[in-house]
């Protein structure tokens, strides 16, 4: 046993009287979409009507909270006031006000901020009965939109650093380890392995000088969670690196984050100043014999650098290059150095596991893959966001409960998981559970967890083209099958969507995928035939139908399109002349207009104009 | 080239950003950032200054770092750095219809990176993030929601009276 200088639990109710001492806390969501969406404005608003509040009935005073990201993006700007058991979604500056004196001074909720759902039409007061969130199990988000981010006293009111408190004092790195590993969480970077064995092989190299670093390169697009984690509740991540440090005997630390994540990395340096000065971090911690510093480094853009050697690489201040595994990065990483690499969403449960055991966290989620598992739910859903549900949850749930089915009532397609490394999924995997090893067996991954829905109206062919373009643009050079094999499956796919391609190129399509995965050295090599593979198993009669019928069946695939004037309808108006960008249409004034399909870049524009709605796309 | 033969660019703004960073190899990443910010770009002369100067580095490693990353240019950016996001949600919900207002109103063909007078600088980027603001636009790190041709055709117009065009 070590003893301590802070008494961690004297802090936190320190500090949960403080907010007691807040009276009425409003929160209002002040991540990347809500700040978009002009929350800084509404927060300004509250704080000015909230600067006389001796007119307060129940309160003697109102306080305004800054939080991080809720996950309910697409409402935002959105305001929880948790006293008064509502969640107003949509909120702009000007309904401040009446938020204020109707509900906040009056007790009259304003209904028309309130969310509806979508099935009954109904509105919903209390967030836990929003269907986005009814469904939910928020662990490692927990916090995320309940605190004020960039404070570390409300950090410590729920319960923030009380882990690392408790395994310096209990002094047993091992049994640190041990109990990660009984917990069965695995890596949420996106391979899934086991976070406890990727502890002790660092652990086994204790001694000299070791690393932790932080991946925050959250690359794939269409996935945001660790931006939230980091935007929201930052101190959790801090807690988590600090407690892997004492648990693998390492001093130092990097956060790896994109530099397209300004606020993120502007909250993580603030919060690392907090940690530092109430001695959570730094020199001694609470003064034991345990010190801990923590880097951020910004990373300038390179999606492969969320490969650990590669990452490793890129805070050398080297071109972000995988290196061959081995040496792993446990045994020589980081400037040659045993490094323990975690990512975001795996450091942020530690803490968690640490306060509540082990078997809590084995309790959650299914027998491969234990706990919860953050996703972000974006494209033609009606509830996008990010989202938090325990490993096992179906798609289904996932897509239609939380996510409240597809917009506009089109049907369900596909949904692309694990991003540009991932595959589809179709109807039939709706009822799959969504943890590491039955995605694989389905030929998709959990990666990062992003997950995009896909309705009628994608092309699946256009998908897999576009995630090409992305792999070949990223792929980093160094093994000549995915730098050669990406551009030259990318040639074939846009082929195929210009209609120009031939039935033998699926199978130098399929015999590419293959070459790639197995001539590269890293996982973006590895993974970047996946989206080809998947749409090819599944949606082979859509590739089909390009080359074969020169039609794409969503009708996205310009070269395929045709636009053209039906003279029966058209009265000779002009108007889409005049809209074309390109001259394409011919017109005498009163007669039948044409296009002319040679000039014709098929952007619709003058689909829309047309008063008589006499232009149609086939 | 030598170091002395460098006049085009002020070498004693390099050495404070080298300095502020100490002279660290492993800082090169951090230092291009910075001159980037002072530069809106990486002017050749000032990368072969860095690489002649730090140990450890030579202009071709420089050079090297710079070309990998997607964030440097090593042309320079417009007064309005405008990012089109084309992360796959974006996609989905119709980011290109955007990007190609946008060109269309700039005059900022396919391939280029600055309108004529060098006031705009068009990029897509692979993901912001915000993908629940799908498509998404940024100009000079502000963020515009759910774009739309004619909504970023207003915003532009707004710019660009701004300018006096």
């Amino acid at each position: 046993m070590a003893n301590l200088n802070i008494n961690i639990l004297e802090e936190q109710n320190k500090a949960q009287q403080h907010i007691k001492e807040q009276g009425l806390r409003v929160l209002v969501c002040a991540g990347t979409g809500c700040v978009a969406n002009g929350s800084l404005k509404v927060i300004e608003k509250f704080r000015e009507l909230g600067a006389n509040v001796s007119t307060l009935t129940d309160y003697d005073k109102m306080t305004i909270v800054p939080t991080g990201c809720h996950g309910f993006c697409e409402k935002g700007v959105l305001v929880i006031i948790p006293d008064k058991h509502v969640t107003y979604v949509k909120v702009k500056e000007s309904d401040v006000e009446e938020i204020f004196e109707s509900h906040i001074k009056n007790g009259k909720p304003v209904e028309r901020l309130l969310y509806t759902d979508p099935k009954t039409g109904e509105h919903v007061h209390k967030n836990d009965d929003i269907n986005f969130y009814a469904k939910q199990t928020r662990t490692a988000l927990k916090n995320c939109g309940k605190i004020n981010a960039e404070s570390i006293e409300e950090a410590i009111a729920v319960r923030g650093y009380e882990a690392l408190a408790k395994v310096i004092e209990e002094n047993n790195p091992d049994g640190v380890i041990d109990t990660i590993t009984k917990s069965g969480l695995r890596g949420r970077g996106g391979g899934g392995f086991p976070t406890g064995m990727k502890w002790k092989f660092t652990a086994a190299n204790k001694g000299g000088k070791s690393y932790v670093v932080c991946n925050g390169d959250e690359g794939d697009p269409g996935a945001f969670m660790d931006r939230s984690v980091m935007e929201g509740d930052p101190h959790k991540l801090l807690e988590g690196m600090a407690i892997a440090g004492f648990a693998v005997g390492a001093d130092e630390a990097y956060i790896y984050v994109r530099a397209e994540y300004p606020l993120a990395i502007k909250r993580l340096r603030k919060a690392i100043a907090d940690a530092e000065a109430n001695n959570f971090l730094g020199k001694n911690i609470m003064g034991s014999d345990f010190s801990f510093t923590i880097h951020i480094k910004e990373g300038a853009g390179a999606f492969v650098c969320g490969e650990e050697t590669a990452l490793i690489a890129s805070i050398e201040g080297e071109r972000g290059m995988p290196r061959p595994k081995p040496p792993f990065p446990a045994n020589k990483g980081l400037f040659g150095r045993p490094t323990l690499i975690n990512n975001v969403e795996t450091l942020a449960n530690v803490p968690l596991i640490i306060l509540n055991g082990a078997e809590w966290f084995a309790s959650m989620g299914c027998e491969s893959s234990k706990g919860t598992k953050t996703f972000a739910l974006t494209g033609e859903v009606n509830n996008t966001g990010l989202i938090e549900v325990p490993m096992g949850t179906t798609l289904r749930e996932i897509i239609f409960d939380i996510g409240g089915g597809i917009r506009g009532g089109k049907k369900f397609k596909a949904v692309q998981i694990g991003g540009p490394s991932g595959g589809c999924l179709t109807e039939e995997h709706l009822d799959i559970s969504m943890d590491y090893d039955s995605l694989i067996k389905a030929g998709a991954m959990v990666g990062s967890g992003g997950l995009v829905v896909m309705a009628e109206d994608t092309c699946m062919v256009e998908v897999a083209r576009f995630f090409m373009n992305f792999t070949k643009n990223e792929s980093c050079g160094k093994c000549v099958p995915c730098r050669e094999g990406t551009k030259n499956m990318l040639k074939i796919l846009e082929k195929i969507v210009k209609g120009k391609g031939e039935m033998s190129d699926l199978d130098t399509l399929e015999e590419l995928a293959y070459a790639v995965k197995d001539g590269s050295l890293c996982g973006l090599g590895k993974t970047a035939p996946n989206p080809v593979l998947s749409t090819l198993k599944y949606f082979r009669d859509e590739y089909v139908a390009h080359i074969r019928d020169h039609k794409c069946p969503a009708g996205v695939c310009t070269a395929m399109k045709k636009i053209s004037i039906n003279p029966d309808i058209c009265k000779g108006c002009t108007k889409c002349a005049r809209t074309c960008p390109v001259g394409a249409i011919e017109v005498t004034v009163k007669n039948p207009h044409k296009i002319d399909q040679t000039k014709c870049i098929k952007c619709e524009a003058c689909l829309n104009s047309c008063p008589f709605k006499a232009i149609s796309k086939e | 080239m030598t170091v002395d033969s460098l006049h085009k660019i002020d070498t004693s703004k390099l050495d404070e950003i080298i300095n502020q960073y100490e002279g660290k190899k492993s800082n090169l990443i951090a230092i291009l950032q910075k001159v980037q910010e002072v530069y809106r770009y990486l002017p050749e002369d000032a990368m072969i200054y860095i690489g002649t100067k730090m140990e450890g580095l030579s202009p071709a490693t420089v050079f090297g770092v710079a070309t990998f990353y997607a964030q440097f240019s090593l042309e320079p950016k417009g007064k309005y750095e405008i990012k089109v996001c084309d992360g796959t949600a974006c996609h989905v919900r119709g980011s290109m219809p955007v990007l190609n207002a946008i060109r269309n109103k700039l005059k900022i063909q396919e391939g280029k990176l600055t309108s004529d007078n060098g006031l705009f600088s068009l990029e897509t980027v692979s993901c912001l993030g915000a993908c629940g603001l799908a498509p998404v636009c940024v100009i000079n790190e502000k963020v515009y929601p759910q774009m739309t041709s004619d909504a970023i055709s207003m915003i532009l117009d707004t710019l660009l009276k701004e300018e006096g065009i």
